[in-house]
This record gives C-alpha cells, structure tokens and sequence, in this order.
C-alpha cells in the first residue's frame, strides 16, 4: 500500500496542474461546514472517498469522521502544505477536490446495496466492490432506497460513547423506558443515571446487563415491561446519561413512595425527588 | 334426547378443561422449580467460593515464597469476582447485604493491586499484613455464618421463591429463615467495618476534597430562582418549580425544572455560591443544519459566559442531530483531566441543550504543578516503539487509586487503531493505555 499511495501522490501533484485548471467547471461538492472529528453525514462520506482516492484513508467509507479519518486528513494536510489542524475547512477542501475525484454515483450506489467497496483512485472502481452475504432485508431496502435516490446519504455507521455498544444503549433503553416511560425527561436519564452508578458501585454487579437483570432490582424487569419496545426519548435519556449527566446526585437506589413496600428502602439517605421517584444513596 | 346430548356436551367439556389446566399447572411448577433451581445453584455457589477463598487467604497468610504468593493473591481475586457475580443473581437487592458485597469488592481490589505487583521489589508490608490477617478473619466468619444457613436450606427444604415472596409481601412477621440468615451474615460483617480495616490499603480512602472552590455563602431560593431562570434562559410567565435536596446530596444543592410546550428543563445549582452542576433542556431536534465545528464554537462561547476559561476540545460526537462536546481546563498548556466538563448542543439552530460541570466544581482548585522529572523525549521511550505518535500534551490525570498524577499523554497510532498512551512524567511508568473507540456499524 505504501508504494501505491507514495506512487499516486506523485501522480498527483505532476497532474496538479491540469487537475487544477479542470476544476473551475467541477460542480461545489461539500457543504459549506468546516469538518470536524466526531461528525457524521454525506460530507463525511466525501472526505474519506476523496482521501482514500488519495491514499490517505484505508479504513471503511462510513460516514463517521472517527480517529482513522482525523489521521489520514492530518497526514493529507501536512503533505500538501496546510495548517495541520485536522479540520477540514474551506482551503483543505478546496485541495482536496482539485487533488481527487469523488464518483459520487458509485458511493452511492455501493452505500444503498450495503456493499463492501473502497474508493482509491487509478484503479478501477468496478473491481473495488465485493458483495456481502446478500440478506432478504437488504433487498428490501435497496428498492425502497433507489426511489429515494437524492435523498441525503446515510452514514452507514455511529458513533457510541467510549465502552458502551449499541447494544448496551438498546438494553438500558429498555429498563428505562419499562420503569419510568410516564416520567418527565430528566426523570429517564435520572433512571439511566443509577444503572450507571450501580456499575461503579462495589455493592452491585460490574456490568450493565447484571445490574438491570438482577433479582428484584427492577420492577419493570420482574413483570416484564422492559420488553416494550422504548421510544427515542428513553434511548436519548440513556445516551446523555452514558455521556455524563447524571441529574440524581450519585444515587444508586431510587423508588417510587406511593408503592414501596419496603421499610429499608425508606431508612436510606434521600438525596431529591424527580418526578415520581425519589432517589437516595 | 336433547338432555343426554347437553350432558354428554358438558361434561367432554369439563374434561377438556381440566386437562389443559392440569397442564398449565405442570408448565407453571416447571418454570418455577427452573427458577428456583438457579438461585439454589448461585447461592451454593456463593457458599462454595467462600469456603475457597477463606482457605486461600489462609495459605497465603502462611505462605513464605515469594514466587507463589502473585499466583495466590491473582486467585484471591478471581474468588472474590465469581463470589461477588453470584451474589448478584440472588433476589437481596431489597435485603440490607451492601456490607458483604463490599467487603467482596474490597477483597477484589486489595488482592488485584498485591497480586500485580512486583514483591520481590516490594514486599508486603507489615501494615498490608494486618489488613490481610483482618480479612482472613472476616471471611472466616462470614463462611461460618454462611454455612449455617446453607445447612438450614438442605435440611429444611427452604426454597428461595419463599425469600422472594416474602420480600414482596414484606411481612413484618414473616418468619424467614434464609432471610434471617443472610441478615446474621450482614450484621457480622458490619462489626468490621470500623476500626479493623485499613483504610488507606484498601484504596477507599481516595476521598477527593470535594467542592473545595464553592465558597461559604448559601444563596436563598428566592436568589436561586432568579439565577435558574437566567441560566435557563426562560422567560417570566414560564413556572419554575425550585426544590432543595435531602440529607443523602453530597453538596446541598437547589434544583429547577419547567415544563413549557414540548420543551422541558431541568438544573442543578449548588446553594453555596450558585453554580450549575448538571443542566439539561429535552425537546425535539429536527435536522441538523449547522456543522459540528460551528457548534463547538458555540459551546466554547456559552462556557466564556460562565466564566470557563482556557479550555482544550478533548472530544466531540455528533449523535443524530446533537452535537456533544468534552472540554478540559487547561493550566499553562497541562490539561487537567479530572476537571471535564461536558456541554450538548442542538445542530437544528444550535441552542446549547445541556452542561455538566460537577467534576469541575468537585475537583478544581488551584493546584501546584510541578514541572516533569523527565523529558518529553525520554517519556517517549516508554512508549511501545511499534506504536506511531501523532500528538501530545502535559496532563493532571488520576491514576488506578484516584491520585493526581502528572503525565504526558501521547495519541498515536498502531495498524489501523488509535490509543491514547499515559507516561507519569515523574517516574516514566505507563499509567494507562486507553484504545479509542471506533465508529460501530449501524445495525
């Protein structure tokens, strides 16, 4: 790969010339945002086509600006001359479109078929894409996409919050919208809030799926309810608590007073009440 | 004619009924014995690695070669973590057994950190010896207590579906013997907690100040009010419902909410001095429409207007159409980790919809750096030559007990993954090894 991509950058800037003067009649391609590590979208999609076309970028064209990208664009910036900021901003898109080309079409394509592919220049796209095990489901979408066709690129990937799955966020996204789906926002992530503490909590098992699961600990786990299927507000509850907020002061019990039975539930410091909950140590 | 008919009717009828309800009630007994059975099996477990780890810590307290105790004290701490899963599968949430489960946790901790190090450089000391002989002690009691109640199961017949009703019910009477049992266990381990155990071995005792740069002055609710509705940003017909925290905070704090349209807010503002702990506004966020980039800088200038200064970008996400961010405080050109704080904006128009800055105000004060003992290029050397090092910079970061340390921190590259490396700049050790997360594919 190393020969390839020194080998093309030579290419590339003796070609700067031409490339240059062709590109006054190229349409604008990226939107007028400056790029930055975390985003994700269409013009994320184009930033890794166009540095892989280079040969910066060998990782997947997801449409999710991750640490692969910010290296390659920082390594792109610093061959070419530029700030190296790893942003990419007005002067750095303008190198890197009068430097690349990006076949739209063909990513397009490749991203509605859920194909494997890679985008590097002078080779032939053609034979840059592999089939998946092709799915029924896949099928599916391809024509339900295909009407959609300038609709606006989906990343085929996300980003996650550092140790957490998507997975981890769908299960809690569970137990929280099970036991307080009727509970204000700040309620939900305050649920979520104390499924993290109790991770932390030596009292408690080390994982996520051992403290939701654990005999008795929820209500909506003993009856079932945590196999609702959540809505968005639960799963965004669960995201701003993995990311940091926690609206219950550390606690790592909570109940509801109109229903527990308990007499030692009531003996733990209370820390506040949120919506029906009150939550303690 | 049409009599005998009814009857015959009727009667196939009850037949039916009958058998399916005598099925329905094996299929329910099934199940329930299948319940019952894995609480059996976690709590005989549960009995069985007590046993082991009370004869364990026994052989180590006798064991004189060095070579053999690293293996024990790693096994310690395996017994400790599969004693502690079991525990968690039995039906105690609701049953006071917080002193057990730590005192597992506690073991863990003590024998992971012994187990790791290096003895023949640094043996255990007299004071580690205690506290091992502390433990060795309280593990034998909570054994033996345990025991008793193991026996009084096989031989009772007791059925832990009992233990399970009879928490529900909560019967004042109800008469349990497991219950009793697992309460006796408590009790004994409780007597422990005080005085015998060394707190500063066990590393508990990284008790951090705690909201040291609050200051004294208690702002009333009236002034708390005013300041919510600022730091909200709501207008004057909108209700703010304020509330004052219990006994179990940790900082006595005030907190805000409101409800207007479909527009919900929430805040926590500590009574000394007022400062936003946690803010979060929830409402629907349509398509994103600014970038990434010009939402940082929005967020970068709302925390200039709470007086947040000289702060790095550590981290920023776009999740669906939110943009959140991680900054760290920076002190000449170190950047202060355990001060972190975290600011969520909306990419629709970019309205900041969230902050946290309790680690801020937990852990900021103003600190003494030192300058590093050793060089950026001597820290480097400590670094796995494989990997490539893209970047770095000076770090206040907590280490494995909670300590400030001082260190460099290189980014950096090996094949196609990024970590993100920690050398104490004192002493040279690799502090921590942290791998970046990678984009997961959407399911």
């Amino acid at each position: 790969m190393k020969v390839l991509k020194t080998g093309m950058l030579i290419v590339f800037i003796f070609s700067l010339p031409f490339l240059l003067t062709s590109q006054e009649t190229e349409v604008k391609a990226f939107s007028d945002q400056v790029i930055q590590h975390g985003a994700t979208g269409e013009d994320v999609i184009e930033l890794q086509a166009r540095l892989q076309y280079l040969g910066f970028y060998n990782g997947n064209i997801d449409g999710v600006f991750g640490w692969g990208t910010y290296w390659a664009l920082r390594n792109f910036q610093y061959e070419f001359g530029l700030d190296i900021d790893g942003l990419a901003g007005e002067e750095t898109k303008q190198k890197l479109i009068s430097a690349s080309e990006y076949n739209k079409q063909y990513v397009r394509e490749q991203i509605n078929k859920g194909k494997d592919f890679t985008h590097y220049g002078g080779m032939d796209m053609e034979k840059q894409t592999k089939e998946k095990n092709p799915s029924p489901n896949n099928q599916g979408q391809e024509t339900e996409k295909n009407n959609a066709k300038e609709e606006d690129l989906e990343p085929t990937a996300v980003n996650v919050p550092q140790g957490f799955s998507q997975n981890d966020i769908k299960l809690m996204a569970n137990a929280v919208y099970g036991e307080a789906r009727g509970e204000p926002y700040q309620g939900q992530v305050a649920v979520a809030a104390v499924i993290l503490n109790r991770v932390e909590s030596p009292s408690f098992p080390n994982t996520i799926s051992g403290v939701i699961f654990e005999p008795r600990a929820f209500t909506a786990v003993s009856d079932g309810q945590i196999w609702l299927t959540p809505n968005e507000k639960a799963r965004r509850a669960v995201l701003d608590a993995i990311n940091g907020w926690d609206p219950t002061g550390e606690a790592i019990y909570y109940f509801n007073p109109n229903t527990a039975t308990s007499d030692w539930i009531w003996s733990r410091p209370q820390i506040k009440k949120i919506g029906k909950h009150i939550f303690c140590m | 004619m049409f009599r005998w008919l009814l009857i015959t009717l009727l009667s196939l009828g009850i037949v039916g009924v009958s058998v399916w309800g005598y099925q329905e009630h094996q299929e329910k007994n099934a199940i329930l014995i299948q319940a019952e059975n894995s609480y059996q099996r976690s709590f005989h477990d549960l009995a069985y690695y007590m046993d082991l780890l009370h004869d364990k810590i026994g052989s180590t307290l006798a064991m004189n070669s060095r070579e053999q105790l690293s293996p024990q004290l790693a096994e310690i701490w395996r017994l400790t973590s599969m004693a502690h899963g079991n525990v968690g599968q039995l039906p105690l949430t609701l049953l006071p057994f917080n002193k057990t489960e730590e005192f597992l946790s506690q073991m863990g901790d003590f024998s992971y950190q012994t187990a790791i190090r290096d003895l023949e450089k640094e043996p255990l000391s007299d004071k580690e010896l205690q506290t091992f002989e502390s433990l060795y002690e309280m593990s034998g009691d909570i054994e033996s207590e345990l025991r008793k109640v193991q026996n009084m199961v096989l031989n009772e017949n007791l059925r832990w579906m009992d233990v399970q009703l009879a928490l529900v019910n909560n019967d004042e009477q109800a008469d349990n013997t497991i219950i009793d049992g697992f309460k006796t266990v408590e009790k004994t381990v409780e007597g422990y907690s005080e005085g015998k155990m060394n707190a500063s071995l066990m590393g508990t005792s990284s008790k951090k100040d705690g909201f040291s740069i609050l200051g004294d002055e208690k702002i009333s609710k009236e002034e708390a009010k005013k300041k919510i509705r600022e730091l909200l940003q709501v207008d004057k017909e909108t209700e703010i419902n304020v509330t004052t925290t219990g006994d179990g905070a940790t900082v006595p704090l005030y907190s805000g909410s409101y409800q207007k349209n479909n527009q919900s807010g929430y805040i926590d503002i500590t009574q000394n001095g007022g400062h936003p702990l946690t803010m979060m506004i929830n409402r629907e966020v349509t398509e994103a429409k600014i970038g990434l980039n010009k939402a940082t800088q929005l967020a970068e200038q709302y925390l200039q207007d709470l007086d947040f200064e000289e702060l790095a970008l550590l981290e920023s996400n776009q999740y669906d159409n939110v943009g959140v961010f991680h900054f760290i405080p920076q002190v000449d050109d170190v950047w202060i980790y355990p001060d972190v704080i975290q600011v969520k904006v909306a990419l629709d128009n970019g309205d900041i919809l969230g902050l946290v800055a309790k680690d801020y105000f937990e852990n900021h004060r103003d600190r003494e750096i030192h300058s590093p003992k050793i060089t950026e290029e001597e820290a480097r050397k400590e670094v796995n030559p494989n990997l490539k090092i893209h970047e770095n910079h000076l770090a206040i970061i907590e280490d494995d007990l909670g300590e400030e340390v001082l260190a460099y921190v290189f980014l950096g590259t090996l094949g196609n993954d990024s970590y993100k490396i920690f050398i104490n700049a004192e002493s040279g050790d690799e502090e921590r090894v942290e791998k970046l997360k990678q984009a997961e594919i959407r399911y």
